[in-house]
């Protein structure tokens, strides 16, 4: 294990990443003390990749994925989408962006409880003027290809944990964005539902999503290919 | 799936939140419409009380002599006016621009006769008008309703020795002496009052008038405006509004509103905190689906769109039914509160303002929240959990 910080695009001008990290800090206000969530961190994701992100909780790993997703604004450093520097846009800019380039799967699942199954997949497409029947078919295929065809009009808290986070994935791929986030998508299943989920993930890596999974559990990062592991807010690839 | 799709299945699913919102704006816009409503009906119950009360405009003949007479002394013995109206010309009164705010017109017949070797005034009126106007007289006996019966002053009774049901003699004509005045403290107490066409002739003065009292409802018209108008109809009469019986009725009156609309600001203002701290709280608690929302790309004027419908929505179903509860109550309790007073029916214009107040309300409440939580950084948001 070395540190890593060998990845950047002064040092390799010629190789474009889908994503780069360059010298990423954050700190947070607690009273009078400022915390560093993220001391300094470098890396970069290469469209495809199937990346994990891995550390203790605190080690500022979900700090880290919500910076990639364009949700926090980092203290320090660039994050680079397509050599777009995103920090450098208005938040509204950065939620477009977001809309367009992004799906995140969320710890918890996070659907809205009060919109049917289908309604949450659709969620994402509320903005984009795509039209009703269109949404509808698109959300349906989707629906069916994370196998929950047959529970659209239930409600979220009528499913069991593994098919909310099926939702929850299906919600984040729908628009069809070239990025996806996962921040602990199998922390609140049980073995075998999380082993049915990450399976889920491979494949549409396979299919060419690229996925940014953040875990606490080395098991889980058996399953990607790469995993930079983050301890005490710096990070190191394996 | 569009934005309002959002909020329509937000209200829809969440009815337990949402009726709770809803009763928050109902109790307030009901409150306000309530008090509203009553005290307008208490203020047109005083101002119509006070209308009733006594005549406030006086017609006279119009007269070079100076009045000899200060509260109640007369210096130089009483002045007997010679000139009269004709009594087919009063009803011209009625035909002024303003004829709708004059209530009683209560004309009468003024003279001096000698009843047992000493002098006395005598007032022909009509009955039935003059005990309406007067209606603050108390007297013992019956109602005289017939031309032979006659209302004598207190003093009169006294001086003459006559009680209810004696017989007098004027001018050769036999009355009754149907009642007796209880004392008013004014020239009343020293007159004879009879019927109007019994009298003129016995004062020898048929088909006319001696002067005019007149009722006039004055609220929405200055009552100078109408003294000026019976002016113009009688220009050999001096017709004289009674200021200070108006102005001390316009006061009661103020002072009523005045301390009405007190109430109702400290209402509206009890009623908007209620609402807003509903409204806030409500939209507080979903600072996480605001994080979501922007997670997914959302922009500010997105999370915006889907709160204020809502809010909307609130409003209006909250504003309609406070102010149609507000109403009910109103019309309910008129009659606990009010002797004689009836509900005014709907008040379309309080409606409109509740309702727009209640929108109002609800959007003002909700704006700021949701400003709040949509420019929080959506993992905050998503951390508010």
């Amino acid at each position: 294990m070395k540190e890593h910080t060998m990845h950047n695009s002064a040092v390799e001008p010629n190789v474009q990443h889908l994503i780069e990290i360059q010298n990423i800090g954050k700190d947070y206000q607690s009273g009078e003390t400022t915390v560093e969530a993220i001391k300094q961190m470098d890396f970069f994701i290469d469209d495809g990749e199937f990346v994990s992100i891995m550390g203790q909780s605190g080690s500022g790993k979900s700090t880290m994925l919500s910076i990639l997703g364009g949700l926090n604004h980092p203290t320090r450093g660039r994050v680079l989408l397509d050599s777009l520097d995103i920090y450098k846009l208005t938040s509204e800019q950065r939620a477009d962006l977001r809309s367009e380039y992004i799906g995140v799967i969320f710890q918890s699942f996070q659907l809205i409880p009060y919109l049917t199954v289908l309604e949450n997949v659709k969620l994402p497409m509320a903005i984009t003027g795509k039209k009703a029947k269109e949404q509808d078919k698109m959300a349906r295929d989707v629906l069916a290809r994370v196998g929950l065809k047959n529970k659209a009009d239930r409600l979220p808290d009528q499913l069991s944990g593994g098919e909310q986070e099926r939702v929850a994935i299906a919600r984040a791929i729908v628009n069809k964005p070239p990025i996806l986030l996962a921040d602990e998508p199998t922390g609140n299943l049980d073995s075998k539902t999380a082993a049915e989920i990450m399976e889920l993930l491979k494949e549409l890596n396979r299919e060419g999503q690229t996925i940014i999974m953040v875990t606490h559990n080395p098991e889980a990062c058996k399953h990607t290919k790469r995993t930079i592991e983050v301890k005490d807010g710096s990070c190191y690839v394996n | 799936m569009k934005l309002h799709n959002i909020s329509f299945n937000n209200l829809k699913r969440r009815k337990g939140k949402m009726i709770f919102l809803v009763l928050g704006l109902f109790i307030g816009i009901a409150t306000i419409v309530t008090l509203m409503s009553i005290t307008e009906s208490m203020t047109h119950d005083i101002e119509d009380r006070l209308d009733q009360y006594g005549a406030n405009i006086v017609m006279v003949p119009r007269s070079d002599n100076l009045n000899l007479s200060y509260g109640g002394i007369t210096m130089g013995g009483v002045n007997y006016q010679t000139v009269e109206f004709a009594e087919e010309r009063i009803p011209e009164i009625r035909a002024i621009e303003y004829s709708k705010n004059l209530g009683l017109v209560a004309p009468k017949v003024l003279g001096a006769a000698t009843v047992k070797d000493k002098d006395v005034l005598l007032m022909g009126v009509d009955f039935e008008t003059e005990l309406q106007l007067k209606n603050w007289w108390h007297f013992d006996g019956t109602t005289p309703t017939a031309p032979n019966e006659l209302l004598l002053g207190s003093q009169t009774a006294a001086t003459f020795n006559l009680t209810v049901g004696d017989t007098l003699n004027i001018s050769g004509e036999n009355f009754t002496v149907a009642s007796i005045l209880k004392p008013t403290g004014t020239s009343e107490d020293g007159i004879i009052i009879g019927d109007l066409h019994a009298f003129q002739k016995i004062l020898d003065k048929e088909g006319k008038i001696s002067m005019v009292e007149i009722q006039a409802f004055c609220r929405d018209c200055p009552i100078s405006e109408l003294v000026l108008q019976i002016g113009e109809k009688f220009p050999e009469a001096k017709v004289t509004g009674l200021r200070q019986a108006m102005m001390s009725k316009m006061q009661t009156v103020e002072m009523f509103k005045t301390f009405s609309y007190g109430i109702a600001v400290l209402v509206i203002f009890i009623g908007s905190l209620l609402v807003f701290v509903t409204m806030m709280g409500s939209v507080n608690e979903r600072t996480r689906e605001i994080g979501i929302f922007r997670a997914i790309g959302f922009r500010r004027g997105h999370v915006m769109q889907i709160i204020l419908l809502e809010a909307m929505v609130v409003g209006l179903v909250g504003g309609l039914l406070g102010y149609l509860g507000g109403s009910g109550i109103a019309w309910a309790a008129l009659p606990l509160v009010l002797k004689s007073g009836a509900f005014a029916g709907l008040n379309y214009s309080l409606g409109g303002v509740s309702l727009l107040l209640a929108v109002a309300l609800s959007l003002i409440a909700s704006l700021y929240p949701a400003q709040k939580a949509s420019r929080l950084d959506p993992s905050e948001a998503l951390r508010a959990l």
